[in-house]
C-alpha cells in the first residue's frame, strides 16, 4: 500500500504568532511536488511542524502519515517511520562526527524494529558510507569531521543528501536545499534525491524560491503558499509562471499584505 | 580497624619510624609538620579559597593508622587495574589506603633500567634519587595546609623513574583503592633527560562510603630536558571523600609534559595543578574533564608558569554539571620578565545540565614580557535544544541524543587521551552520571 502524508487544515503557533492558517496537502509516496511563495509565508514553518520541532505549536488540524497521527508523536518517531527533512540550515553538533552519528541513526532505526539488535556490524556500515559518499562526490575524510562543523554550504547540502540516502526515506521533505549551492553542486545533490525517488519510489515534497532545482527534480504538482496558506496549485507550469511574474499577481489576488 | 593516630608531632615520628625510613624522610616529615603546624585551616578570606567553603568538613576528627588495613584480604574491584593501554601494561601497582595490593613490572622495563614501585619502597631502596626531587622543587610543603599536611603525613603512592634516553617499552599504570578513608599518597615521576613514559594513574574508593573521608595527595611530575611524558590522573573517589591535592609538573628544556586529569567523584575537590615551565622549548598540555552530580564541588585551581622563554602551554578543561553541583575553575597564565616569545593558552567550558548547577570559571593572565602569544577563553552554556532535535529528526532517541551531545562536548579532550580503553572508563562514568 502506498504511505502518504496528509496534511488537514493545519495551523501553526510559533509563540503566540499562527504562522500556518489551514494547510491542505497530501504528499504520497513516489509523488514529487514542489512548494513555492515568498519569504515569510510560512513554507519552513511547516516543515519544521512536520519534523516535529518543539517550538512549532499545532493549534489546529492533523497530519497523518501511513495513516498514523503524526502530531502525536517525537521527531524521532517521525524519523523512524519514514519521514525526512532535509534542513535548510543543518545544525552543527560538535564533537560527534559524520560517521558516528549515522552509525547512531541507522542503530536507532534497527532497535526500533527489533530491540535485541547489535547494531549494524561495523564493516557493513563502512561499506554503506563509503557506496553512498562515493554516489555524491563525497571525500571519505569526511565521515570523521565532526557533523556540519565548519562545513560549507555546499559540504551541508550535500551532508544532507546524504543521510537521505542513508536512511532512505519514505517521504522527503527538502528545504531550500538548493540554496546556497552552485550549479554543479545543485546538480549533484538534486541527482541524488531523483535517485532515491526512482530507486525507492520516494516521495519529495521540494521547497524552494527557484525553477533550477526544478529541472531536475521535476515535480507532478506545483503549490504556492502566501501567508500562512496554499493560495493555488497546478502542474509544473506555475512554477515556470512564478519564475516570470514573481508574486506580486498573487498578493493582489490574495490581497496579502506586501512582505519583505 | 586499626587505631587512630591523631595529628601531632608525635604521630609523625610513630609514622616514620613504623615505615623504617632514613632520617632525612623524617626530617622532611617534620619539616612540613612545623608548616602545618603554624598555618591556619583555609577559609573563603583567603583568594585561593574564596569559593571553596571548608567549614563543614572536621578535619580535626582524622588522624592516620600505622600498620594500614590489611590489603591482603580487601577485594580490590575488578576494573581497577584492568588493562587500559593498547599495549599490555608493562607494569602494574595496586594499593589498598596506600599498602601494596598487586605489583608487577615487565623484564624488559627492568632491563631498561625503568623504575616503577610503591613509594615507600622507592625510600628505602633508590633513597638518592627520591630525596633529590620528592618535595623539593615540584609540589612544596610551604605551598600550603594541606601540601604541609601531605608532607607530614603521606603514606603509599608510586615512584615512576625513566633513566637518560630510555624510552620506556610500556605504558605503566597504577591503581590506589581507597578503603577507610584516609589517604596521603604520593606520585612522584621523574624523566631523565631525553626519556619517555606514558602513566595511568587512577585513584578510587566505594561510591557510597560511611561518614567524611579525606584524601590529601600529591602529584609531582619532572620532566628533564628532552623528555616527554604522557601522564593521565583519573580520580573516582566516592561521595562521602573530600579531596585536597597539590599537583605539579616542572618541565626543562624541550620536554614535554602531556598531562590528563578526569575528576569525577568526591563529595568536594580542591587540587591546584601547576605546570612550571622551566626552560626554552619546554612544552606543557594539559587537559582536564570533570563531571558533577548530587551535591559535588569541585575547585580546579590551575597554573601555567612560563619561566624561560620560547615556552608553550596550552590548557582545555570541560565540565559538565547536574543537580545543585557546583564547579569552580581558576586559571592562571603568568611570565616572567624575560619570558619572551611564549604562547600561553587557556580554555574552561562547562555544560550547565540543570538550572540548579553552578560554574565559576575565571581565567587570568600575569604577563610581564612584551612579545607573547596568550589567549584565554572561559563558557558557561546550556544544552543545545536545537542540536538535539537535530539528531532526534534523524531517528535517535532524546535521550540517545543528549548523551550524544554530551559525548561529542567532551570529544575533543578525550581525543587527547591515547587509549581507547581509558577513554571508555571515563566516558561510561559520564554515562552513569548522566543516568
Amino acid at each position: 500500500m502506498t504511505v502518504a502524508l496528509d496534511i488537514n487544515n493545519l495551523h501553526v503557533n510559533i509563540g503566540e504568532n499562527r504562522i500556518l492558517k489551514g494547510i491542505d496537502l497530501t504528499v504520497r509516496e513516489g509523488e514529487i511536488h514542489a512548494l513555492m511563495g515568498p519569504n515569510g509565508s510560512g513554507k519552513s514553518t511547516l516543515a519544521y511542524s512536520l519534523a516535529g520541532h518543539p517550538n512549532y505549536e499545532p493549534v489546529a488540524g492533523n497530519v497523518t502519515y501511513d495513516g498514523v497521527n503524526l502530531l502525536d508523536l517525537e521527531a524521532d518517531e517521525r524519523s523512524r517511520l519514514g519521514l525526512f527533512l532535509a534542513f535548510q540550515y543543518p545544525v552543527a553538533v560538535p564533537g560527534v562526527t559524520v560517521a558516528k552519528f549515522l552509525r547512531q541513526a541507522i542503530n536507532a532505526r534497527r532497535k526500533a524494529l527489533n530491540p535485541e539488535d547489535a547494531g549494524m556490524p561495523i564493516p557493513q556500515f563502512r561499506r554503506l558510507l563509503r557506496e553512498k559518499m562515493d554516489a555524491l562526490g563525497i571525500d571519505q575524510k569526511f565521515a570523521g569531521r565532526y557533523l556540519n562543523e565548519g562545513f560549507s554550504g555546499g559540504e551541508k547540502k550535500r551532508a544532507e543528501i546524504l543521510q537521505m540516502a542513508i536512511l532512505q526515506p519514505k517521504i522527503a521533505i527538502m528545504d531550500e536545499t538548493d540554496s546556497g549551492l552552485d550549479i554543479d553542486a545543485l546538480r549533484i545533490v538534486a541527482e541524488g534525491a531523483v535517485h532515491l525517488h526512482d530507486t525507492n519510489n520516494m516521495g519529495v515534497l521540494v521547497i524552494t524560491h527557484y525553477q533550477r532545482i526544478l529541472n531536475y527534480v521535476q515535480p507532478d504538482r506545483v503549490h504556492i503558499m502566501l501567508d500562512g496558506r496554499i493560495v493555488e496549485s497546478g502542474g509544473p507550469e506555475l512554477a515556470l509562471h512564478l519564475e516570470e511574474n514573481g508574486y506580486d499577481w498573487l498578493r493582489e489576488k490574495y490581497g496579502a499584505a506586501e512582505v519583505a | 580497624m586499626a587505631e587512630l593516630l591523631p595529628f601531632t608531632r608525635a604521630s609523625v615520628i610513630q609514622l616514620s619510624s613504623s615505615l623504617n625510613e632514613p632520617e632525612w624522610m623524617l626530617a622532611l616529615r617534620l619539616n612540613a609538620w612545623e608548616i602545618y603546624a603554624s598555618l591556619p585551616v583555609p577559609t573563603t578570606r583567603d583568594e585561593a579559597w574564596r569559593r571553596t567553603d571548608i567549614r563543614r568538613f572536621k578535619l580535626d576528627s582524622f588522624g592516620i593508622s600505622l600498620n594500614g588495613t590489611g590489603a591482603s584480604s580487601v577485594e580490590v574491584p575488578n576494573h581497577l587495574g584492568a588493562q587500559l593501554t593498547d599495549d599490555a601494561a608493562g607494569g602494574v601497582l595496586v594499593e589498598v589506603d596506600g599498602v601494596v595490593k598487586e605489583y608487577t613490572l615487565s623484564d624488559e622495563l627492568r632491563a631498561q633500567g625503568v623504575i616503577f614501585c610503591d613509594m615507600h619502597t622507592a625510600v628505602r631502596e633508590h633513597g638518592d634519587l627520591v630525596r633529590k626531587n620528592f618535595m623539593t622543587e615540584a609540589v612544596r610543603p610551604d605551598e600550603g595546609k594541606f601540601a604541609a599536611l601531605h608532607g607530614a603525613f603521606w603514606r603509599g603512592g608510586v615512584f615512576l623513574y625513566v633513566p637518560r634516553g630510555v624510552k620506556a617499552s610500556a605504558p605503566l599504570h597504577s591503581a590506589l583503592w581507597a578503603l577507610h578513608g584516609r589517604t596521603f599518597t604520593h606520585t612522584l615521576v621523574v624523566l631523565d633527560a631525553n626519556s619517555e613514559a606514558t602513566f595511568m594513574d587512577e585513584y578510587a574508593s566505594p561510591a557510597k562510603g560511611e561518614g567524611q573521608a579525606l584524601h590529601n595527595g600529591a602529584i609531582e611530575l619532572i620532566v628533564r630536558d628532552g623528555a616527554s611524558l604522557h601522564y593521565a590522573s583519573l580520580q573516582d573517589f566516592g561521595s562521602n571523600v573530600w579531596q585536597f591535592n597539590h599537583e605539579c609538573g616542572r618541565v626543562g628544556k624541550d620536554g614535554k609534559l602531556d598531562w590528563i586529569t578526569s575528576v569525577m567523584g568526591t563529595r568536594l575537590t580542591k587540587a591546584f595543578q601547576t605546570s612550571q615551565l622551566d626552560a626554552p622549548g619546554a612544552w606543557a598540555r594539559m587537559s582536564g574533564i570533570f563531571f558533577t552530580n548530587g551535591r559535588q564541588h569541585v575547585d580546579l585551581d590551575t597554573q601555567q608558569n612560563h619561566n624561560a622563554a620560547d615556552t608553550t602551554s596550552d590548557l582545555l578543561y570541560k565540565g559538565a554539571l547536574r543537580d545543585q553541583s557546583r564547579s569552580v575553575w581558576q586559571g592562571m597564565i603568568k611570565a616572567l620578565p624575560d619570558s619572551q616569545r611564549i604562547d600561553g593558552f587557556q580554555a574552561n567550558r562547562n555544560l550547565m545540565l540543570d538550572r540548579t548547577a553552578r560554574a565559576d570559571s575565571i581565567p587570568g593572565l600575569e604577563i610581564q614580557a612584551d612579545d607573547v602569544r596568550c589567549t584565554h577563553a572561559s563558557t558557561v552554556g546550556k544544552l543545545d535544544e536545537e542540536e538535539i532535535f537535530y539528531l532526534m529528526s534523524r531517528g535517535i532517541p532524546r535521550n540517545d541524543a543528549v548523551r550524544m551531545v554530551i559525548q561529542g562536548f567532551f570529544d575533543p579532550v578525550m581525543q587527547r587521551i591515547p587509549f581507547e580503553g581509558v577513554r571508555n572508563r571515563i566516558f561510561g562514568r559520564i554515562l552513569e552520571k548522566i543516568g
